[in-house]
């Protein structure tokens, strides 16, 4: 087990450096930001000043090696725009943003898991076959029309729910969350349903075609002839099975899930990272958009992580292999 | 014996699944019954419609196919018109099933303990604790070492002849009537195959458990059965008691299943076999749906024969075939 970990901690150590000089690269690529950032009016010795004061007069080599240098240090550069740490103002959004994306999957599991199990369990039926033509709307409906929709409807139409923000929010464990409020829960409503439309789409679809799977199995054959209650067989028996790809599936798509979550931070203003990288983006705000790809990239390996623990405490016969590995 | 109420009368059983290539009568006409305490092994090649025989008996026959005709009579009750959850409670109570393949039958993500214990609760208002006390107890009774240990494993955990040992506690459980086993050792070593058969047969003649053996292999019926049904085409061509169904077959159909079996003092000549293949269900000659492989076909096989009933030295013994039928007819005047 510890070398397991050892070896996934080096692999992603590899993947952070690489990405970090993709990233470095690409955006020196787009434009100067000190055009962007200082008054078109400035003569040349304000503009040099300032890309003197910003590091970005030495060699792209240069800057790199020192970004480095510093990141191993712990410190991943200066907002070009906000002028504080790159790090501090990624780690500020975090919250709204974790928040959004576990609201998202809880909605996707919540919803999708039954609805998956009704349509495996009675294909043929009209309300299986209105689940699962949604369903593939939820694939193909772009998100950000999605949501433009539900503002649409919910917010301009009928009134009921507020278009953006956040919303109140209280402190829990030193971190904002905005769940315990009604004004919180309000505001996160949309943008969560939203984000979770795909997911949704793909838990049902996972659902139903495990449990149709499932039940073809001599296992649930067995089950029917031991006399089991149809609640026992379902619930214990054949979702038991099938939570095992499920599990692996969901725990990969929440990194999708925060990557997505950048077009409806946008859509509905949430205050989140996704926000943050767009606004960096357009300002080339280089320290932000690298610290904000190294969090989300060290995200991904953790949520991996947890995802193979997950796995093997779902399936015995993968816990036995590890034992003996 | 024959005077007693029979455990299960089937009369005339019609097992059909209809799909887009026509109508498939996997049991066609199916009759049998058996007394508490018998064990009859029921024998076909595969697809003869021997299993969906066993299924239909516990109503786990899945969409298409469909029980349309016929009784089965368990106890004095009609399987057949009962209420699902009436169904559900003889299921794995009073009838038990023991099915192929030991690899598939238990569940891989639950513990044994887990599957056993729910078999009870699912009939019995009994405590956990005291379907633990079931299961522990008929986990040693199938010959199963340290078995609270071994409760708290997962199906991997076990050899191929281990799991069918639970399997087959499992169905044991409830202290069932009647147990159905479809080819439970089928998928086992021979000398596997041999402990499974004796433990079976021990446990249902101390416990008058009837039993329904359903086999390809005529040797395992030999040793175990004391009647035997043989199918073919969904219908039971032959049955009579072992001793006389084995050493006098009169269908060409059990008389070439018998001359398959390789015998020791034929080696190196040509082994027997029967010619053909098993016809589709869905396309059967007219007829006897034997007539197209059966070396004694003449021109009364285009039509179905009807049962005749031959007495073999006092024990009852009956067969689906024309040629027994001439014959009666041509010794009886």
């Amino acid at each position: 087990m510890l070398v397991f970990l050892l070896r996934r901690l080096m692999q992603s150590g590899v993947v952070l450096l690489v990405m970090s000089l993709l990233v470095f690269v690409g955006v020196y690529a787009i434009g100067n930001p000190v055009e962007l950032l200082i008054n078109p009016e400035a003569d040349q010795a304000d503009i040099e000043r300032t890309m003197a004061a910003l590091g970005l007069d030495k060699p792209l080599w240069m800057q790199y090696l020192i970004f480095l240098r510093q990141a191993l240090a712990g410190d991943f550069g200066t907002s070009f725009v906000h002028g504080t740490s790159a790090m501090q103002l990624i780690l500020h959004r975090m919250p709204a943003t974790l928040e959004l994306a576990v609201a998202a999957l809880l909605i996707a599991v919540v919803l999708g898991i039954p609805l998956g199990l009704w349509a495996g369990l009675r294909p043929d039926s009209p309300s299986a076959r209105a689940i699962m033509g949604l369903s593939i709307l939820g694939f193909s409906l772009p998100t950000f029309w999605v949501g433009l929709m539900l503002i649409m409807l919910f917010s301009v139409q009928l009134g009921w729910l507020p278009s953006n923000g956040r919303g109140a929010s209280t402190e829990i464990l030193g971190f904002p969350a905005s769940f315990l409020t009604w004004d919180g829960l309000q505001h996160i409503l949309m943008p969560a349903l939203n984000l979770a439309l795909f997911k949704i789409s793909l838990v049902i679809r996972l659902t139903r075609a495990g449990t149709q799977e499932a039940l073809l199995q001599d296992y649930v054959r067995f089950a029917r002839a031991k006399g089991l209650r149809s609640a026992r067989i379902v619930g214990v028996h054949v979702l038991k099975n099938i939570l095992i790809p499920i599990v692996t599936v969901i725990g990969l798509e929440f990194g999708s899930l925060i990557a997505f979550a950048v077009v409806t931070e946008s859509v509905f203003a949430w205050p989140g990272m996704g926000k943050l990288l767009i606004e960096s983006i357009n300002l080339l705000d280089r320290p932000v958009v690298v610290a904000y790809l190294l969090t989300v990239v060290s995200l991904f390996v953790m949520i991996n992580l947890v995802v193979d623990i997950l796995y093997s405490l779902l399936d015995p016969r993968i816990r036995l292999q590890a034992q003996a590995g | 014996m024959s005077m007693q109420q029979p455990i299960l009368d089937v009369r005339n059983l019609q097992t059909h699944f209809v799909t887009s290539k026509g109508v498939a009568k996997a049991v066609d006409d199916v009759s049998f019954s058996l007394q508490a305490g018998e064990i009859l092994g029921l024998v076909g090649e595969s697809g003869c419609g021997k299993s969906m025989t066993g299924f239909s008996i516990l109503g786990l026959v899945d969409a298409p196919g469909r029980i349309v005709g016929g009784q089965l009579i368990f106890k004095g009750q009609d399987l057949l018109g009962m209420e699902a959850e009436h169904l559900r409670r003889v299921r794995g109570n009073q009838i038990a099933m023991i099915f192929q393949d030991p690899m598939m039958t238990l569940n891989p993500v639950l513990r044994i303990d887990t599957q056993m214990i729910e078999t009870v609760q699912a009939h019995q208002q009994i405590s956990r604790a005291a379907a633990y006390d079931r299961a522990l107890e008929v986990l040693g009774d199938v010959g199963i070492a340290s078995p609270a240990e071994r409760l708290r494993s997962y199906p991997h955990q076990f050899s191929g002849g281990m799991r069918q040992r639970v399997a087959i506690a499992i169905a044991l459980l409830n202290r069932p009537d009647l147990i159905i086993a479809d080819e439970p050792t089928t998928a086992l070593d021979v000398t596997i195959q041999s402990q499974i058969l004796s433990l079976v047969q021990t446990l249902c003649r101390e416990r008058q458990t009837s039993l329904i053996w359903i086999t390809h292999d005529l040797s395992v019926v030999a040793g175990l059965a004391d009647r035997v049904a043989v199918m073919y085409a969904g219908k039971i061509v032959e049955s009579g008691t072992v001793e006389s169904t084995l050493k006098h077959p009169l269908h060409p159909y059990t008389q070439g299943l018998l001359g398959a079996i390789p015998a020791l003092h034929e080696r190196g000549r040509p082994l027997h076999l029967i010619p053909g293949n098993t016809p589709s269900l869905v396309n059967l000659p007219a007829g006897c749906a034997f007539s197209d492989r059966c070396p004694q076909v003449h021109a009364a096989c285009a039509v179905n024969p009807a049962v005749v009933e031959v007495d073999d030295a006092g024990a009852p013994h009956s067969v689906r075939c024309w040629l027994i039928k001439s014959q009666m007819d041509g010794a009886a005047p």
